[in-house]
Order: structure tokens, then sequence, then C-alpha cells
């Protein structure tokens, strides 16, 4: 390393990596994986969001999961929670659904209204 | 760039890796292999965590969750509960007594919630073996600025100004150590950091090497900027193995990023450091000692002043500071020393690690802001004492501090406090005693601790701790006299006046500290030859009351030496001149009816 900002380039780096670990601000974006979930396909929308979040380099986003929200009929079920808390839950996701939902949702903050738990359940 | 959902921190400090974490750590591979999640979820090995008496720990983010003992076969649980299905294993967390609900997030558990950690900040977070994730975490940061934008007087100002003490004992200003080093004139001067840690019953250094070595590299090259030195030697205890090796791979790391050696960052600054083993002596914890090891001589102390800033080691301009006070420095450049004084109390400034054993359910490392009380060490943090015993008394700084009795539990605990009250801060020990020791025992043994660790240099220290020691001894098996604690005060003072180092100076003060606290103790063995703990053997006795003894003969079939006989259905009796105080027949009595007094 040959100067200052090199280290911080290298910092910028790896920082992203290590976001797991601080907690706090951080947008939730929290997969139901119970049985229920992983039968209906909740592994592979996991892996599309891990995918296109780290493919984006998003910052200030987890990607985490859950048991069971007993609407096993809706599954896969994905829940995106803002810093502040507010909640929308996305129903019957898949792969494709997840990339859209982080290219809209995630980085543009618009919520995709057509894959949420009330315009399905209609 | 890969990216985990989750990662899964597993403790690799000594005290995990006794009580087994190492094989946890393949296990989680293994594990996670057979379930798919690999890619998935990152498995990390990380430094201490600081409640050691729980290990192995296992932290899990982005949860948080802290697993205590976690066992080979619990890791299969883990990983298909928690990891696949987002269910915490709720049996395994660290409970939270307060509110008898299982906390998730180990931060908001008791044992956390008070402590402040700046030394320890990456103990338990990062990956001690990979520079990246302390490069991640601000790391080399202070020192890239340092070179890069300040001079050495304005480092040396910020460290006068955020009122940093030593922490290895003495609490000397940090910044005026480096002042003088700065100012004193020569071509070569060193860096030292004394990682010799010798207390028994302390291991903040060891964890913070563990933990964090790059730590430690980062501001052992500040310094040698600010004070003008090219070379760093750290002196680390070769009982440390985990810690040296550590270091060896950040050493290598570091170098290899050009964060040490020529022309760091591309500035004219160059620094090395290079690692010395020392062999254990307790007294190369001594400044002077460990600057003679270094130079490759039998570690022995030398009469101070010159001062190291003056002359230290290989005759030149040499300053020395402890691991947890480097660990210090990069945050205090980083966050200002307004920040950092304002954490603390009026007259100490920052926070204090402190190793804390003994009769205490945390057993493990803390980290408080100073003038935190030692009630809430003790109760809030430490859990309080087991199986609902009494809390008699702390010692701090180990064999060269003091007590601190029940009565002073409020006292802040601070530099100037602490010695006030005839203790000192030291490096971080603090061992809790409940009503089941004996202050002339645990006088006994610091002393018989100096003892066997004096160098043997000086007369007062060689000759005078072990004339102290008999005297204890004396004591403690019933034959003492009234006026062997005359005796005590005069070869203890004489001791403190005379003793070459450190070391021999404050090795009476375990005595004077008892002595002044709890000379009740002193005078019930010398005078009514009973010990009021039941600690001291020869002042023991073991008696079995008539009225409650059913004539069972339990306790005369277990007793190892025979020594108590009886007819059945009539008491027993115990026949004092066999007896070995062996306490089986107490252990063994249905009925309550062995006492010992």
């Amino acid at each position: 390393m040959k100067s200052l900002e090199e280290l911080r380039a290298l910092k910028a780096k790896v920082k992203n990596d290590m976001t797991l670990r601080d907690g706090g601000e951080d947008t939730r974006v929290v997969v139901g994986m119970a049985t229920c979930g992983i039968a209906a396909g909740a592994r592979p929308v996991m892996n599309a969001f891990l995918e296109e979040v780290s493919k984006r380099n998003i910052k200030n986003v987890q990607v985490t999961m859950t048991g069971c929200m007993g609407l096993c009929r809706l599954e896969p079920i994905v829940e995106v929670i803002d810093k502040d808390g507010n909640k929308v839950t996305y129903v019957k996701m898949n792969a494709e659904k997840a990339v859209r939902v982080v290219a809209e949702h995630l980085v543009n903050g618009q919520v995709v209204n057509e894959y949420t738990i009330g315009a399905v359940a209609q | 760039m890969q990216i985990y959902r989750s990662h899964v921190l597993v403790c690799s400090g000594t005290g995990c890796t006794a009580s087994g974490s190492a094989g946890l750590f393949d296990e989680f591979e293994a594990q996670l292999k057979a379930q798919g999640l690999e890619n998935e979820v990152k498995v990390v090995k990380t430094g201490c965590f600081g409640l050691c008496a729980k290990g192995p720990i296992v932290v899990v983010y982005p949860e948080g969750s802290m697993y205590c003992q976690v066992k080979k076969e619990d890791v299969a649980e883990i990983v298909s509960e928690h990891l696949l299905k987002g269910r915490i294993v709720k049996r395994l967390l660290e409970s939270n007594s307060e509110e008898q609900n299982v906390q998730a997030d180990a931060e908001k558990t008791d044992f956390f919630k008070k402590q402040l950690r700046i030394a320890l900040r990456n103990c338990g977070r990062i990956n001690p073996e990979n520079i990246d994730e302390y490069i991640a975490q601000d790391g080399y940061e202070a020192l890239g600025r340092v070179i890069t934008s300040m001079t050495p007087e304005q480092v040396i100002d910020i460290m006068l100004k955020s009122g940093l003490r030593g922490r290895g004992g003495a609490g000397f200003p940090t910044g005026r150590k480096w002042d003088f080093a700065r100012k004193s004139v020569s071509d070569k001067k060193y860096v030292c950091c004394n990682a010799d840690e010798g207390d028994p019953g302390a291991f903040m250094d060891r964890s913070v090497l563990e933990g964090d070595p790059h730590v430690v590299l980062e501001a052992m090259a500040i310094a040698g900027y600010a004070i003008g030195s090219d070379q760093g030697y750290i002196y680390v205890r070769a009982e440390y193995p985990i810690a040296v090796k550590r270091l060896e791979i950040a050493i290598a790391q570091a170098k290899e990023y050009g964060l040490l050696g020529k022309n760091i960052l591309g500035t004219d600054f160059s620094f090395d450091i290079e690692l010395r083993l020392g062999a254990g002596a307790f007294v190369c914890g001594e400044e002077t000692a460990l600057m003679t090891s270094i130079e490759g001589h039998r570690g022995e102390p030398r009469p101070r002043p010159p001062f190291p800033a003056v002359k230290g080691l290989f005759q030149q301009p040499t300053i020395l500071n402890n691991v947890e006070t480097y660990a210090n420095v990069p945050r205090i450049i980083l966050n200002g020393p307004e920040w950092f004084s304002s954490i603390g109390s009026e007259r100490s400034k920052g926070t204090k690690v402190f190793a804390v054993g003994g009769k205490i359910n945390n057993t493990g490392l803390v980290e408080i802001p100073m003038g935190t009380t030692l009630r809430e060490v003790v109760y809030d943090i430490g859990g309080g004492i087991p199986n609902g015993k009494k809390f008699k008394a702390a010692q701090t700084g180990g064999p060269s501090g003091g007590c601190i009795p029940a009565s002073l539990i409020d006292t802040p605990i601070e530099y100037d406090t602490l010695i006030e009250i005839g203790s000192m801060m030291g490096s971080g020990g603090l061992i809790v005693m409940d009503e089941d020791t004996c202050m002339v025992d645990l006088a006994k043994f610091f002393l018989s601790f100096t003892v066997e660790e004096s160098c043997g240099k000086c007369p007062p220290c060689r000759i005078g701790t072990k004339r102290m020691y008999d005297i204890l001894e004396k004591i403690t098996s019933g034959k003492g006299e009234l006026s062997d604690i005359d005796d005590l005060y005069a070869l203890a003072s004489a001791i403190k006046n005379s003793a070459l180092c450190g070391l021999g100076q404050t090795a009476p003060n375990p005595v004077l500290s008892t002595l002044r606290y709890f000379k009740d103790e002193y005078i019930a063995h010398v005078v009514d030859k009973k010990c009021p703990a039941g600690v001291c053997k020869n002042l023991l006795q073991y008696k079995i009351i008539a009225d409650k003894c059913k004539g069972c003969s339990a306790c005369s079939r277990k007793c190892p030496v025979n020594c108590i006989s009886g007819e059945l259905k009539k008491p027993f009796v115990i026949d004092q001149s066999k007896c070995i105080k062996c306490g089986t027949c107490m252990d063994t009595c249905k009925f309550g009816a062995i006492v010992k007094e």
C-alpha cells in the first residue's frame, strides 16, 4: 500500500462485508424460512435477494430470515422492514419477483404494490 | 464479492479454546455444508467476548444471538433451527436473570448493558487473523492520518489532552511519557509494548492480543512517529501461544500491506516491530527488567532514574506502554481527545478492562467507564456471588494491590480513589471473595506468589517477603503471637522503603490492606486461635454434636483415617489427634450433626 487513499479504498471494499455485525439502522429483508416457506420455494427467493443486494452493492440492507408467519398458503413470504419499523409484506414470491423488489423497493423506495399481501389476497 | 446473510462468530480466545471451541468451528462448517448453506453463512473465528465463564461462546449475526456453553452436539441444532429456519435456539441463550426471559441480542443482556467497549471494541467482532476485517473497522486509519497530516507534537498534544493514563499499573500519563521520550535527543529510539501479563487471574492483555492484535501494532507505530522511533518490540510471554501466533500473523499481514516497514503509506516514516518471548518471570513485567530481558540478559530490574524515556532499551530513549494502553490510542486519534476525556470521571478518563474472577457468577472480561462503582461490577455486570453467599472483599491490583472490603463497595473505581483506600488499579485483575475466604490466608497466598517470583537481586524483597511469609505461616498454623503483627508492620514498611523495583515495593500491600480492614481476623488467629472463615486447617476442629447424632456410622465409614468411632445408635466422636480435617464427614452426615469451628 502506497498511500492513505489506497487504505481507504480497501476499507470501503471490505466494510460492506462487516455491516451485518453492526445492526441498528438497517432495512431488513426478512424471508420466511420455515418448512412451509422452504417447501414453497423460499430458498431461491432468499438467494435472489442476496445476489441482487450484493451485485448492486446496496448498503444498509440485511437479508435475514424468520420462521413461519402463520400464512402458509401465501408462502414464500418476504417482509421488508425499514429503519423506522414500517413493514411491507410481499407474498407468493419467487426469484424474479425478488429481483424486482430489490430494484424498485430497496433501491428506488417504491413499494411493488402488486406483490403485497393486500393486492394478492384479494 | 461474496455476500453472506449471516455470520457465525466462534470465540477462539484462550478461555473458550480451553472449553472446546476449536472443534466447533469445523463442526459448523461441516453442518452448514450438509444443509447446503455454506455460501449463505460465514463462520468466523474471533477473539474473546468476555463472558468466559459461559464459554464456548458462539454469536450469530445479524440477530446478535449469543449462545453459551455450546457443545459439538448443539451445532447441528443451531444450524438446522437458527440458520436454516430462522428460529433462535432459546435453551442455549445467555439468560437475562432480571427479566426472567431469554434475550436474543447479546448487547442487551445485563452483562453487556453497563459496559463500554473501547479497548475491547473489536474483540469478539472481527476475525483477528484477517487484517481486512480490522481495516473495515477503521483500522490503520488513525496511523494514516497521523503520518500524513500531523506533526509528532500534535500527536503528543492529543495524548496529553485525552488524559489517558497507563493501564499497566502505576497510571502514569501516557502523553507525558511520550513527551519525555520525544525530547530526549538520540538518533535511535525504541517503542516497547509490555505484554508480559503476570498477575494471577488477569488476562485482559491476552484477550486484546488474541482478539485484536492489529490495534497494538497500529498504536505502536503511532507512538513511534510521535517520539521519533523506527523500531518497536512487543515483549509477550511464551505461555500465551495463541496470542503469539496471532501477533505473528498480524505483523506479517501488516508488512505485506505496507502498513509496517519502510516508507509507510508513501511517507518518510518507517517502523518495524519484532516480537520477544518472555519465559514467564513475573518480574519481567517491571519495565527495567523487561528491557534487560529484551537485550538478552537475565530479567532483573535496575534502579531508576535514569528513566527509560532518557536511557532505556540498549541505552537509548524508550517508551514502554501496556497492551491495553495502546489499544486506546487509535480511537483517541480518530474520535479526538475531547471525546475520550468526556468518558470516565474527573480524575480518571476513559475505560478500564477488568478480568473478573473468584467467587462471582460471570467470570470474564468487562470494560467499564472509570468511576463505575465496585457494586455495579460485582452485582450488575458480574451477576453477584454464587450460592447466595455474602460479598466480603475484592482484590484489585493482584499481588501489588490490596483488598476493598464490603463496606467500601460503593467506591468508584478510579486511580486515585483506589490508592486512597489502600488498593490500586493495577493491570486489572479483580478477584471477588465471599464470606468463606480467610483474609490472612489470602494475604499469605499473594505473598507466596511474590516470594516465588522475587528475582532475588535486592535483599528487602528476597529476604523480607520470605520473612513476612514465614510469620503468616506461623499465624495461620495457630502459633502466632501479638508481637508478630507488629513485626509484619515493621517489615512491610522496611520493604516498601527500600526495595529496588515497583514489584518489591508493593509486595507488602496485600498484607497491609488486609491488616487495615480485617485486623480482627488476624487477632482471632493469634489470640483465640480460631479462623473465622473456617479455612486455616490447623485452627479448625470438626466436632459431632451429640444431640443431633443418630449414631448411623455413615461418617465413620467414610473417614479416610478412621478417626471417628462410637457405638451404633449412640453419638459418635472424632479423635482430634488423628483428624486430617478433610471435611468428608461433614459432607456425609445427613443430620447436620457435624460442625467445624
